[in-house]
């Protein structure tokens, strides 16, 4: 007779783990399943992880888990062609305790967190895949491993298996996500030495820095690009939605090279050296693509259950948050000996309550607005270097004038219209 | 019932290892740590024969703490037990002290169960010595069976075992008393799937761990670095091969330009 947990946790990512460690710190007999080698081998982001979410978890984390780099300067950048305008938000209080947030390596930081779990009492098996959920009458029961004598039982399963979440597909709970659901974004970590890090991003050591850049990072697709500063490495990286990719029949690591390539971006890795490559799909349907999260004895977490914030960049909190929901919830329907849909279904009240539901609510038509109408990417960013440049340029020509070769550069009366239309159309979809 | 003993040893993964460019030291923090892929092979031959004949298969081993990870993977390979012998003691021990250590740790289980059948993989990948196995063997006064890839028979009411012996031109048939040790080449077997029972009960394993204090009769001066005579004078990485030419062209001036460089150099080639 196969052995029976109380919970099985598929997916040692960060809202699978935060989900194990919350279970397991409750004294719930949870089995956390990882398909890679060890947890982070599998796992790729461009590398933020967030201070509060985490904490929520484990307070003063920060004290010894594996983080490369407080951030306290991050910039966006408007990119064309050779030339960028660029805003920036430094502050030393982000460099202090208890900080805002991190750039992390995964593979480095998921198996930390992994490790964390396993001491409160989680049991952690690796290199092994569910290949299925096992149902009996209408519920999730357990599920199916590849491995031999592979089929393990619990009262509740959390699905934790990322973005494709095959599980959560063979239940219904999702179709096959379409093009425009998901971002595929490529990097690599570049290596360099410390001290030019520092020099090169005007940084202490100790200190961190991000850049975002949008518009011809991604050749005016609906993505950001992005650079951030680790310890002794850079991350580099583009993520765009798989139907820009489609549609400009452009392949992922082409925009990459691109980018690298770029003379705005680089000088910042001049001499560096690419120690790895990583690829993955990233959850960016966003509110109107959240799947059911909660069955007969399943619960979906992470971006399995499509939970990232693209705008903000934001994945990894909402997953830890998402994960701690879940075992709230687990433990809620512990106490009552109750497994069944209606009561896990307040996992799913909960996350729309939290700041999780609230953003994505917010946020819900924005990737799709930007995605409809390619002007903001394709004319306006570009305008906006070009009124910079006039603005900026002292050639003589009168300050009053510039602004009107600005206003020409706008267009007609009707384009003005239609760009105002648009201003105003992005705010509705943002606020 | 038969009593089977792997000793394993957890290495640097030496496929990735840097080597350390100034002092021509493995950086060992520069690859992950694993099981030495030869011990590997001895223990899913423990775990055969002890399908075969039934049963009981221990894994021993001597390291610093992480290395219950080797021993966790050895049973999810299907080990029963797991023995670890892990003391400062022990540091810096030459293959002479580490047969020595193993020794006494492999008599103290043999108290406990006595012993049939002790195997080794034939070598380790980071020291490549080959020489624990059989330093274990002589101690023991047992006999030592190198470079075995096939074990035919193990008869424990009559005593002995068959194996065959990889020679380099062909193998021969060995039979030898029991209790014997073997040390495995990698062609002895191929390693299973593990069962996931076996993965589960391996993630709550947590070997037997024994100091240099746990085990009886030890002779001090004969552990870790007091008891290690070895002295190595020098280490170099092999230096990488250089020259080699890429052929450029259709595919028939790639064949044709091959073919004149192989009859050009045939010498090489004979």
């Amino acid at each position: 007779m196969p052995e029976k947990f109380d919970c099985i946790v598929v997916g040692a990512g960060p809202a699978g783990t935060a989900c194990a460690y919350e279970l397991a710190k409750a004294g719930v007999n949870v089995l956390l399943l990882e398909r890679g080698e060890y947890p982070g081998a599998k796992n790729v982001m461009g590398g933020v992880l967030y201070r509060k979410m985490m904490e929520d978890i484990i307070p003063e984390f920060y004290k010894e888990a594996p983080l490369e780099r407080p951030i306290v300067e991050q910039r966006f950048m408007m990119m064309d062609k050779e030339s960028a305008v660029t805003f920036s938000y430094k502050g030393l209080e982000w460099g202090r305790e208890p900080y805002n947030n991190f750039t992390v390596l995964r593979a480095k930081f998921d198996q930390w967190f992994a490790e964390k779990a396993v001491e409160q009492g989680a049991l952690l098996v690796c290199e092994t895949v569910a290949v299925e959920c096992i149902v009996e009458n209408g519920r999730v029961v357990g599920v199916r491993t590849d491995r031999p004598d592979g089929d393990i039982y619990a009262d509740v399963v959390v699905l934790a298996d990322g973005v494709n979440s095959l599980l959560a597909k063979q239940l219904g709970f999702h179709r096959e996500w379409r093009p425009d659901e998901v971002a595929l974004a490529t990097m690599e970590i570049l290596k360099l030495d410390k001290n030019i890090i520092e020099d090169r991003f005007n940084l202490e050591p100790n200190q961190g820095c991000t850049i975002e850049i949008f518009g011809d990072a991604t050749k005016g697709i609906v993505g950001t690009g992005f650079l951030y500063t680790n310890k002794d490495t850079l991350s580099i990286g583009v993520g765009t939605l798989l139907s820009g990719l489609i549609k400009h029949k452009m392949k992922p690591y082409e925009l990459l090279e691109y980018v690298k390539n770029h003379p705005m971006i680089r000088p910042y890795i001049q001499g560096s050296e690419p120690v790895e490559y990583l690829a993955h799909l990233i959850p960016e349907g966003g509110y109107h693509s959240i799947p059911k999260v909660a069955g007969n004895g399943v619960l979906v977490v992470g971006d399995a259950a499509q939970l990232v914030n693209a705008i903000h960049r934001e994945g990894s909190n909402m997953a830890m948050t998402s994960g701690r929901l879940a075992a709230e919830t687990i433990i809620m329907a512990k106490a009552q000996n109750d497994f069944s849909e209606s009561m896990l279904d307040q996992y799913r009240m909960k996350l729309m309550e939290s700041f999780i539901g609230q953003d994505l609510k917010k946020y819900k038509d924005a990737t799709h607005h930007f995605e409809r109408f390619p002007q903001y990417f394709e004319q306006y960013i570009p305008m906006m270097n070009r009124a910079a440049s006039q603005m900026f340029t002292v050639d003589g020509t009168s300050k009053w004038e510039k602004q009107q070769k600005i206003w020409r550069d706008l267009g007609s009366t009707k384009q003005k219209f239609k760009l105002a239309r648009d201003m105003m159309k992005a705010w509705k979809v943002m606020k | 019932m038969l009593h089977i003993v792997a000793c394993i040893k957890q290495v640097p993964d030496t496929k990735i290892i840097k080597m350390n460019p100034k002092t021509n030291t493995m950086d060992r923090a520069s690859a992950p740590a694993i099981l030495n892929p030869y011990d590997a092979h001895a223990v899913e031959e423990a775990v055969r024969l002890k399908k075969k004949y039934g049963g009981i298969v221990s894994v021993l081993t001597m390291g610093p703490p992480p290395a219950v990870k080797a021993i966790k993977k050895c049973i999810e390979l299907g080990a029963d037990e797991g023995y670890m012998i892990s003391d400062r003691a022990f540091a810096g021990a030459d293959t002479l002290a580490t047969s020595y250590a193993l020794t006494k740790a492999l008599e103290k289980i043999a108290k406990q169960r006595p012993i049939d059948l002790i195997i080794c993989g034939k070598m380790t990948i980071d020291g490549d010595t080959g020489q624990v196995g059989p330093g274990i063997a002589r101690r023991l006064n047992i006999p030592p069976l190198t470079g075995v890839k096939k074990v035919v028979e193990i008869n424990k009411e009559k005593g002995y075992a068959i194996v065959h012996r990889k020679l380099e031109d062909g193998y021969e048939v060995v039979k030898s008393q029991l209790p014997c040790l073997f040390t495995v080449e990698k062609d002895i077997n191929d390693i299973s799937f593990a069962p996931l029972p076996n993965m589960i009960k391996a993630a709550r394993y947590q070997p037997t761990i024994w100091t240099a204090d746990d085990l009886e009769d030890v002779d001090r001066k004969q552990l870790g670095l007091k008891g290690s005579p070895t002295i190595v004078s020098k280490v170099w990485a092999p230096p990488k091969p250089e020259g080699g030419k890429i052929l450029s062209g259709t595919k028939e001036q790639q064949v044709n330009e091959l073919l004149s460089i192989v009859l050009e150099k045939k010498e090489l080639f004979v």
